[in-house]
């Protein structure tokens, strides 16, 4: 008998093990299923939103220029100590490849990179190339120091061993106020270049008081529509849309219309009496705040009114019947109810704020641009795309500690996007 | 149009002239010529685009920008061939020829160097106009004492409002230094110096608070008409031209004004280097320049051009002999060097 049970036992194993290798196929499959279909929305993030990324990232502490223009310089130099001057060789590499570089119009490109360290780098190499001999009379480290003195300083040769260095931790340095000196420390910049700090501050306060100011008008606003029966509410709804569709390009310079001295606002407050003379509207930090809340209220207004449209009305009702006044049922019942809907907007709002370019370039002064606008200068301006870079890297590290610091606060799983 | 249609369309403008605008993407056989927008590039578009499409079957695109030989660098080194011919101003000439961003000029194709004044002539590229920054103001608000000089200019308590200056360090200190008491002839000299630089944002100090900056060349205009400042920077042509199109009383000072010469350059990755020429040669015949400041009051640079033009037209241009006498050269070489670490002092001064 035993032996039969053996038997029995063995098959209902055996079967068991193939009801499992089934069930695990089957898993196997919806596995894969579902894996196909997030592929394509995968790879989509994945080339489209996480590359750009990465290449910021590497962009800022990139440092191709010299070794590209001046490969021989940058493989000479690295050999040298830091103090005094380099070697005659060096210098005779480098002006060699000065010249080499200056005819074939490539000098430019290293010229950027060295002036970016260095401030007047650029005039010194172009003033040498333009009168280098073709034959040293002297020693080229004496040639060199004759046309320029800059060649007899260690400074200058110092930042050419910096930028001959695969990697440079220059832009991020600089978009954080700092900088390397001379012997290698990492020092703040003199106070009459030191910005970006307090830009990259001013961003965060723009961003902060603008999501305030869209909460402050958006959640009465949401609660209305939320409370308005469904036909109403849709038709509401739309005019919070409107302004959505429109190009935002549109509604800033209609911004600029209406804030002007003369425009409607001014006039409107003259005829009043509120004002004497036209006030100051635009071109100020006003007038940001005033056209960003504008924009960006919509982004506040949908995810609190979707999280309301979902708070039954019963509750506020049961609360006044258990004796809770307005103020107290609201606070203590209502808005608890619709936090995950002010985690929304609030995000969502403050991080398009912190990200604006165009709104300020057009209604604020030259002292309300964000951390955007050094961006676009030094994308398109100077071409300086290292210290573009890392001026965006470190905003999207900052983001990231603030958005880090509402989960940990608030936690993501009470934020409702809609 | 009414003031407020022409606000949004010049704020319009302005901004898509800030987004790098690409307006009129071009398609693959199309020359691109990119010129500074508003009155001015409606002016050549009559007397050089045109005639220029018509005559020679070549389909010409537009573009605008505000300058900046970054701009042409990213374009250059960025690969994409969106331009082929720009109109550039004096020192992003010199910056980009020495850097290999423009393709040699054919002076033979154009007509030779002496048919054309000796600012007009370079390696890379061909000048088109003398064309003036200078304080302009409303003369139908500022009736009594309007203001004559860059002192004036800087004087809030005698003239108070808000004040237009083009967003960069060029012109911006030369005005000043020239607020300043130094004499026009000197400027350069003083600004060579260490000092000098530092007495110029020193100066810019005093009235900080005061200034709205502009970036395109329509902004000024539409500040200034909508009462927004009191007084401007602006481009000579295009108050002439706001004076002649909508009927205003811009008044242009001529002293302590800073001319200079914009040039035509191909650039050096256009594929329609060749048609690029054609549209440069033509656009510098004499009959052809000769009409331009009947549009717009710019001097031209071709000498026949140059001596044909009407008297009671040319008083008006930055090349009239009592206007040269009293304004002052941009300095080319200056610029050159400095454009670079000025523009990042600048700025830095600016945001803070």
């Amino acid at each position: 008998m035993a032996g039969g049970r053996a038997t029995l036992d063995a098959a209902a194993a055996s079967e068991l093990a193939a009801l499992r290798r089934r069930l695990r196929r089957s898993e196997r499959r919806r596995r894969l299923e579902a894996a196909l279909l997030v592929a394509p929305l995968f790879l989509f993030l994945a080339v489209f939103f996480l590359a750009p990324i990465a290449g910021m990232l590497w962009r800022s502490v990139e440092n191709p220029e010299l070794r590209e223009v001046m490969p021989r310089t940058a493989a000479a130099i690295a050999a040298w100590n830091g103090e005094d001057l380099p070697d005659e060789q060096v210098f005779a590499v480098f002006a060699g490849e000065l010249r080499e570089a200056y005819d074939a119009k490539t000098l430019a490109t290293a010229a950027k990179r060295l002036a970016s360290d260095l401030e007047g780098f650029r005039s010194v190499l172009f003033s040498t190339a333009r009168k280098l001999p073709d034959e040293p009379r002297r020693p080229w480290r004496e040639e060199l120091t004759a046309l320029d003195p800059a060649w007899g300083e260690q400074a200058t040769w110092a930042a050419i061993q910096r930028a001959a260095a695969p990697l440079t931790p220059l832009y991020l340095l600089a978009a954080v106020d700092r900088q390397v000196d001379a012997s290698g420390q990492i020092v703040p910049v003199p106070p009459e270049q030191a910005i970006y700090v307090g830009i990259l501050l001013r961003t965060f306060w723009i961003g902060f008081v603008v999501t305030a100011l869209c909460l402050l008008l958006g959640y009465p606003l949401a609660y209305k529509l939320a409370a308005l029966p469904t036909g109403v509410a849709n038709l509401l709804m739309i005019l919070v849309l409107l302004p959505f569709w429109t190009s935002l390009l549109v509604r800033t310079g209609a911004w600029v219309v209406l804030l002007q001295r003369e425009g409607p606002v001014n006039g409107l407050l003259q005829a009043l009496h509120l004002a004497d003379q036209p006030l100051q509207l635009v071109y100020n930090r006003f007038g940001v705040y005033v056209a960003m809340t504008h924009i960006l209220l919509p982004f506040m207004v949908l995810p609190l009114y979707s999280v309301m449209r979902g708070v039954p009305r019963e509750y506020m009702r049961a609360a006044a019947s258990l004796g809770a006044g307005p103020l107290r049922a609201f606070l203590r019942v209502y808005l608890p109810q619709t936090v995950p809907g002010i985690g929304a907007g609030c995000l969502l709002v403050f991080i398009l704020a912190i990200g604006y370019y165009i709104t300020p370039a057009l209604v604020g002064g030259a002292n309300d641009q964000m951390v955007s606008y050094f961006v676009a200068f030094f994308t398109n301006q100077t071409i300086n795309w290292g210290m573009a870079a890392a001026l965006g890297a470190v905003l999207l590290i900052a983001t990231l500690v603030l958005f880090a610091l509402y989960a940990r606060l608030v936690g993501l799983d009470r934020l409702k996007l809609g | 149009m009414t003031r407020q249609q022409f606000a949004v369309s010049a704020a319009v403008v302005a901004a898509g002239a800030l987004l790098g605008s690409s307006a009129g993407s071009a398609l693959a056989q199309d020359l691109t010529v990119t010129s500074w927008g508003g009155s001015y590039q409606d002016a050549q578009r009559k007397v050089y685009f045109e005639p220029f499409k018509q005559e020679t079957g070549i389909n010409l695109v537009e573009d605008v920008w505000n300058g900046g030989v970054g701009a042409i660098r990213a374009k250059v080194e960025g690969g994409g061939q969106e331009w082929d011919v720009v109109q550039v101003e004096a020192e992003e000439l010199v910056l980009g020829c020495e850097e290999g961003l423009y393709e040699p000029i054919d002076w033979d194709a154009v007509g030779g160097k002496d048919q054309f004044i000796d600012a007009a002539v370079d390696d890379c590229g061909v000048g088109t106009i003398v064309w003036s920054t200078a304080v302009s103001y409303d003369a139908d608000k500022i009736k009594d004492n309007p203001p004559t000089s860059w002192a004036d200019f800087w004087d809030t308590e005698k003239y108070p409002g808000k004040r237009g200056l083009r967003r960069g360090p060029k012109y911006t200190l030369e005005f000043a230094l020239m607020a300043d008491g130094v004499a026009p002839a000197e400027v350069y000299d003083v600004l060579r110096t260490e000092e000098g630089v530092d007495r110029a944002f020193a100066k810019l100090d005093e009235i900080k608070g005061d200034v709205i900056w502009w970036e395109a060349g329509a902004q000024p205009i539409q500040l200034l008409g909508s009462g927004e400042v009191v007084m401007t920077s602006a481009y000579n042509g295009r108050i002439s031209a706001a004076n002649q199109e909508e009927g205003r009383n811009f008044k242009v000072v001529w002293p302590g004004s800073i001319y200079a010469v914009d040039s035509w350059v191909i650039l050096a990755n256009s594929p329609h280097k060749e048609a690029g020429l054609e549209f440069i040669a033509f656009a510098s015949q004499p009959e052809r320049q000769s009409h331009l400041p009947e549009s717009i009051a710019y001097g031209v640079t071709h000498r026949e051009a140059a001596a044909e033009i009407d008297k009671e037209i040319l008083k008006d241009l930055p090349t009239a002999p009592e206007n040269l006498e009293v304004s002052i050269e941009l300095d080319t070489e200056f610029w050159v060097e400095n454009i670079e670490p000025l523009t990042e002092r600048f700025t830095a001064w600016a945001a803070q």
